[in-house]
């Protein structure tokens, strides 16, 4: 499974650390929903960190698409919501 | 995964898929999107000339605000030793308000140095993409059928495609904090400007030096009175007290001796005229 992070890069991580990386993500997603700054940005690290902890990067040269892609460490809930917004409009094609 | 950042990359494959069905031809589709990818790499590489250029006016706004601060002390300083604490306490207010606008421009100056950094960082990677992508561009055209290039343009095409994306969104951000940035700068620039600290010639004050030099030419007057007066022999009781140390009444502005500037004389036409040296 190879995950990107924005403005980071890829990762290769094994099919099995979805579990946990499932649970970090949920945390996110509540962040966002009750519009918690601080709450999100704790989460967003800890995500990230099990990311960068468990995978290896893949080298710049590498050329391919991954399975998951996660905002970068710094992002606000405002980047998030204009990177979901963007999300649903190529959800639905024309 | 069911989370929204899932739904993220299916929009990235999304715009790809559409991007792809496009092109009907699998090498026109090689060639546009080689030419795309030389197209953002320029872009990338202007966006950190941009934060550059960016951050170093934060770093001369800085040296240029701390210069001022100087000053400020400097003047509040001098004020009290002529005992106009009501000078000193207005140098001393300006002063915090610059130091306000230095921190502010720390936290600035932090924040793009970061951006230049990833734009650096997003620069370097899209470029061993390309180059990689240039490599199997010419590997795929040399495949035995349509087909199986087609597989191999969608594996590479939505990959690079995605660095693509990526690199979009980094380089949009960058150009955002920038034009923050800019728009704050202007106003600092006023803010130094109603200082006069950027006068080359050095000839335009500002209010508390015009008011410290003229309290320090009137006590130079002082002191020059009473010198002559004492050389003269007068009486030591008749002789007036240096300024400084005097109560605040003392301290009148007098006209301004100290410069020394004298308006040129007129000739009369004809006469030859002294050496030029005369006028300043």
């Amino acid at each position: 499974m190879i995950v990107r992070i924005l403005n980071e890069g890829q990762w290769q991580l094994a099919d099995d650390a979805l579990s946990d990386l499932n649970r970090l993500d949920d945390a996110v997603e509540d962040a966002v929903r009750t519009d918690d700054e601080a709450e999100l940005s704790s989460a967003l690290e800890a995500l990230l960190a099990e990311v960068r902890a468990k995978g290896t990067q893949v080298p710049d040269e590498e050329i391919a698409d991954s399975d998951l892609i996660l905002p970068g460490a710094d992002s606000t809930l405002d980047d998030i919501r204009e990177l979901l917004s963007t999300s649903t409009e190529g959800l639905i094609p024309n | 995964m069911s989370g929204i950042f899932s739904r993220m990359s299916m929009i990235f494959r999304a715009k790809t898929d559409q991007a792809l069905d496009k092109m009907e031809d699998p090498r026109q589709t090689l060639d546009y999107s080689y030419q795309r990818q030389l197209e953002l790499l320029q872009k990338v590489r202007r966006g950190v000339a941009d934060v550059a250029t960016s951050r170093k006016r934060v770093e001369l706004q800085g040296t240029q605000l701390s210069t001022q601060a100087d000053k400020l002390t400097q003047q509040a300083q001098k004020a009290l030793e002529m005992g106009r604490e009501d000078l000193a306490r207005e140098a001393l207010s300006r002063r915090s308000g610059l130091q306000q606008q230095m921190t502010d421009l720390q936290a600035q100056h932090a924040q793009l140095q970061g951006e230049e950094e990833k734009l650096t960082r997003a620069s370097q990677r899209l470029q061993a993409k390309v180059d990689a992508f240039r490599t199997k561009k010419e590997t795929i055209k040399a495949s035995y059928s349509a087909a199986e290039a087609q597989t191999r343009i969608n594996e590479a095409f939505s990959g690079i495609s995605e660095e693509m994306g990526d690199v979009g969104l980094a380089i949009t951000r960058a150009e955002d904090k920038t034009q923050q940035m800019q728009a704050r700068a202007g106003a600092i620039d006023e803010l130094l400007a109603s200082g006069a600290l950027d006068d080359p010639t050095g000839t335009a004050k500002d209010d508390i030096t015009l008011e410290l030099e003229q309290l320090s030419s009137s006590s130079d007057v002082e002191n020059e009175l009473s010198r002559m007066k004492a050389s003269l022999g007068a009486g030591p009781a008749q002789s007036t007290p240096a300024i400084t140390g005097s109560p605040a009444g003392a301290a009148q502005p007098a006209p301004d001796a100290g410069t020394g500037y004298q308006a040129p004389r007129v000739y009369p036409e004809g006469q030859p005229q002294p050496n030029a040296g005369d006028l300043r």
